[in-house]
């Protein structure tokens, strides 16, 4: 879990993760809003299955992907998190509708 | 031979050519070994689209033509070989593929070829002009820009750095001795036969001799009186990130891996001496792709891959014998990948017997020979 | 300083881009604007700052009456920026860089090219990777990225927090979480005791250093508040019913989140992908760029400044940033050597200053070997799940470096291109062949060096002898 330090300009916003509706702060990267809401695991890899979680923060690693609004294999931690966001976990190897 | 001769084949050059003919030869009972280069080295290999592929191939050439099939033949057993002795599965598939065209010129002129290659009359490859509705039956994310492509029931593709690490393993597993980091400097034949081949990690002797080399046998060719007419032409690849399987065929530019990533080739171009990438190929190559899979353009590319193709004037194979020097080979290629069957089983053997046979001659250097005039 | 606020706004040529508005990147912003040149700042982030004065701009922070104070460097630097005559884009992603110094980016999924006469590349450092079992498990994550969240978010991780590993972040951001009132639960210390005997020779320098005293005052806050366990020469991390155990040689600890770091390395992966030459740091354990003493690269028009050319901490980099924009002043006739070289006199002895002591850091922080090389069981490639069993079993078949490696095994064809892997395998490899990384050799890196869509390489411009290449006939 995280604790977050009192911030008089935090402004709330509404969005989903798996499904269950979430509050987070306007302008938190995805991957802070996560783990805020207790979350440490965000993906499966597409090799093994194992769970995955974000580890460097700063855009690297490539391990805090999620899927965005639909768009898969997005790095949650240099995505801006914004009202109604619809984010998931990113399960394996991306889908494509052919 | 009068003397102890510790290797009776020895060939130069690490590629899948390389490899897969250190494998033939182990296998025909050579005591071999594989002479190799450092970490950064030219490597068609590692750069290679690792099609199996046999339509357009010496569409002018019946005996290519004929030689390619029998690789693509071949080609299953080469595969469930390196499956029983190494544990890898190389993903072979050759359910047929396609060349998409964008116009109906480029259509006509597919079509135009390989019609023309029909009136030779022999080794024919077969083929069918697929219309876009049959094309997006068998590969429904087809772009609506696809005029029309060519399908072969032959061609097929390869997990290609699962095969080079495969054909590692294997020839390991025949006793062929593996020395990397062994650029050759120089290649002495021996009086009463054999040659020593010099490199900065020793000397080495050998019965037999091939070069496998890529462009690197421009130089060594002629240190046995052979000639190596070779130029290297680039090649460069995108990689996307993986993808839950969607292209089930192979499209001569466009591939899905077993793995997910979806392979984008496949440019050409001449007098370039780096195997550097280039953003403005790339660009060309993406919207190309787009155009015929769409959804493609959604799709991250994770790396770009470039590599310098071993061409020979016609683009075909050079298989030769040293004439001068009895026991020295060339063989360079740069379908690497769809030969590598033929190249185990069938080029080995001839050179394990000491000479190559009909079924390759015509695929000498002296065709590029013209004649002095009278 | 103008504010961007689209690729649209971008022009097509630029005099001098500067990559990366971390400290080096802001200072030679703030020293090249004003001459009449256009100046192009580009950062991948919401704001500038990179990762040491990270989100300057809207911290959180700045509200708490201690952590604020964190800012004040970073807000001068802000404020010289915000007065010369420069453009500065945020998240724009720099993908590509090439010796003809052509540039695309990206930002918001569309990409464009421009081009430029001189670049300063500006990419700062990431975090060691430190190779231990269960360093890929979910909650585990780097302690910078900890920080991170704090600077940015006013996160702070609560429970049982472990830190693990080496070096002067780790002792940092302790001290900060104690301020804020959440100390970490336990710190296992790596720092191997030998290495108090090679940093020996560097005391005088690090003595007169103001890292010493900022670095003492640091130990004593974090000692008094949070249990130590020093000389930690191994760990391991597991699950223990959804929450994580860490173990060491003579003890374990369950934890709620593990934070790991053992120091930083140059983020050199753009200027790799143009081209410029590396060489391996022994005393840092780690490739850096070949850089003159004014920053230019290997190739021409290329500088690197700051910890991407070579950790040396924040002060250093502003310095190095300084310096490499007086260079590309130079380089492009908007001032003489004389100006160059008067100018640069200050920033010089800056340097310096900010170097004293860092020997003495790199060598007491040096990590140990075994947290070099990723053992038999533990992962060297995260992305493509690569142990290190498997990377020494392909050195003895004939990988002699990291580029074969790369061939058999994919490890460094994941979206991280080696950024998390590349040491691990070059170290492991070395230590399987008895050999150095100096010979082995990095991991070649090629454009584009961040992931792009198709879509936006699509979009790039082609000659048309390109498009011949690639055009059937």
């Amino acid at each position: 879990m995280f604790r977050r330090l009192h911030d008089p300009h935090a402004r709330l916003v509404l969005f989903t993760f798996e499904g269950q509706p979430a509050h987070g702060v306007e302008g938190d990267s995805v991957a802070a809003a996560i783990l805020a809401l207790g979350h440490s695991h965000c993906r499966e890899s597409a090799i093994s299955g194992a769970a995955r979680g974000p580890y460097c923060l700063m855009g690297v690693c490539f391990e805090c992907l999620v899927s965005i609004d639909d768009v898969a294999n997005r790095q949650s931690c240099m995505v801006r998190l914004r009202e109604g966001m619809v984010i998931t976990r990113q399960r394996g190897q991306r889908e494509v509708t052919t | 031979m009068g003397r102890d001769i510790p290797y009776q084949a020895a060939v130069i050059g690490g590629g899948i050519v390389g490899l897969s003919l250190a494998r033939g030869l182990a296998a025909q009972g050579l005591a071999t070994c594989l002479m190799d280069e450092g970490d950064v080295a030219l490597r068609a290999s590692r750069g290679n689209f690792a099609l199996v592929w046999v339509q357009s191939k010496g569409l002018d050439m019946p005996v290519y033509r004929a030689w390619t099939q029998r690789a693509a033949a071949l080609w299953p057993g080469l595969a469930a070989a390196l499956r029983s002795e190494t544990g890898l599965d190389v993903a072979l598939r050759q359910p047929g593929g396609y060349s998409l065209c964008l116009s109906e010129p480029e259509l006509e002129r597919r079509r135009a070829a390989l019609q023309a290659q029909d009136r030779q009359g022999c080794a024919t490859i077969p083929w069918q002009v697929h219309e876009p509705a049959a094309i997006a039956r068998a590969m429904p994310a087809v772009g609506r820009d696809v005029v029309g492509g060519i399908f072969c029931p032959l061609d097929g593709d390869v997990n290609s750095l699962r095969l080079f690490r495969a054909l590692h393993a294997s020839i390991a597993e025949h006793g062929v001795t593996y020395l990397p980091e062994s650029p050759v400097h120089a290649i002495v034949p021996l009086t009463g036969g054999g040659f020593r081949i010099r490199t900065p990690r020793g000397e080495f002797e050998t019965e037999r001799l091939v070069l496998a080399a890529g462009l690197g046998n421009v130089a060594l060719a002629p240190m046995v009186g052979l000639s190596a007419p070779l130029r290297a032409q680039r090649g460069q690849i995108m990689v996307t990130e993986r993808v839950v399987s969607f292209l089930h065929h192979p499209v001569s530019t466009i591939r899905q891996t077993d793995e997910g990533g979806v392979m984008i080739g496949d440019s050409k171009e001449e007098h370039v001496v780096d195997d550097r990438t280039g953003l403005g190929v790339l660009a060309a190559q993406a919207r190309r792709a787009i155009r015929m899979f769409p959804l493609l353009g959604g799709l991250n590319v994770v790396r770009s891959w470039a590599a310098l193709r071993v061409m020979s004037p016609d683009g075909l194979p050079i298989y030769d014998g040293s004439a001068e020097v009895p026991g020295a080979f060339l063989v360079t290629c740069h379908s690497g990948v769809t030969l590598a069957s033929a190249h185990a089983e069938l080029l080995a053997p001839m050179i394990a017997r000491g000479a190559l046979e009909s079924d390759v001659s015509d695929f000498t250097a002296a065709r590029f020979n013209v004649p002095a005039a009278a | 300083m103008m504010r961007l606020a689209s690729l649209a706004d971008l022009r097509d040529r630029y005099d001098i881009v500067i990559v990366g508005a971390g400290p080096a990147g802001m200072a030679a912003a703030a020293e090249a604007g004003g001459h009449g040149l256009s100046v192009l700042l580009l950062d991948e982030n919401g704001g500038f700052g990179g990762q040491a004065f990270r989100a300057v701009e809207h911290s959180p922070l700045r509200a708490h009456p201690l952590l604020g104070a964190s800012f004040a460097r970073g807000d001068r630097l802000a404020a010289a920026l915000g007065s010369v005559d420069i453009e500065f884009l945020s998240e724009a992603t720099v993908w590509h860089l090439d010796p003809t110094l052509t540039i695309a980016l990206s930002r918001q999924g569309h990409a464009r090219g421009l081009t430029t006469r001189r670049v300063i590349v500006a990419t700062g450092a990431l975090e060691r990777p430190m190779p231990v079992p269960g360093w890929t498990l979910p909650g585990v994550m780097t302690v910078g990225g900890a920080q991170t969240l704090l600077k940015a978010q006013g996160l702070l991780p609560h429970g049982r927090v472990v830190l693990a590993g080496s070096g002067p972040l780790l002792w940092l951001y302790a001290a900060q979480c104690v301020t804020a009132g959440m100390p970490p639960s336990l710190v296992l210390d790596t720092t191997r005791r030998a290495n108090w005997i090679a940093a020996l020779g560097h005391l005088p320098a690090f003595l007169a250093s103001p890292y010493l005293a900022k670095g003492l005052a640091l130990l004593l806050r974090v000692r008094r508040a949070v249990r130590i366990v020093s000389g930690v020469d191994a760990l391991a991390i597991n699950e223990l019913g959804g929450a994580l155990c860490v173990s060491w040689p003579g003890g374990e600890a369950a934890a709620d989140h593990v934070l790991l770091h053992q120091g930083v390395v140059p983020h050199s992966n753009l200027v790799q992908a143009a081209g410029c030459a590396v060489r391996w740091r022994a005393d840092q354990a780690c490739f850096a760029p070949v850089t003159s003493d004014w920053g230019d690269s290997s190739i021409p028009g290329i500088g690197i400044a700051g910890d991407g050319a070579g950790i040396a901490g924040a002060e250093a980099a502003e310095a190095d940033g300084r310096i490499a924009a007086l260079a590309a002043l130079y380089a492009l006739g908007a001032i003489d050597a004389s100006a160059r070289d008067t100018r640069s006199i200050p920033h010089r002895r800056a340097r310096a200053r900010a170097h004293a002591g860092r020997a003495f850091l790199d060598a007491m922080y040096l990590p140990a070997p075994s947290f070099r090389t990723a053992a038999a069981d533990v992962i060297a490639c995260r992305c493509e799940e690569v142990s290190g069993a498997v990377v020494r079993a392909v050195a003895a078949k004939g990988a002699m470096g990291p580029n074969q490696a790369k061939a058999f095994l994919r490890c460094g064809m994941g979206p991280c291109q080696g950024r998390l892997c590349g040491l691990t395998v070059v170290e492991t490899l070395a230590a399987a062949r008895g050999t150095t990384p100096a010979e082995i050799g990095p991991l070649r890196i090629r454009n584009p060096i961040k992931p792009v869509s198709l879509a936006e390489i699509a979009s790039m411009a082609s000659t048309e002898a390109e498009l011949a290449a690639v055009e059937r006939q």
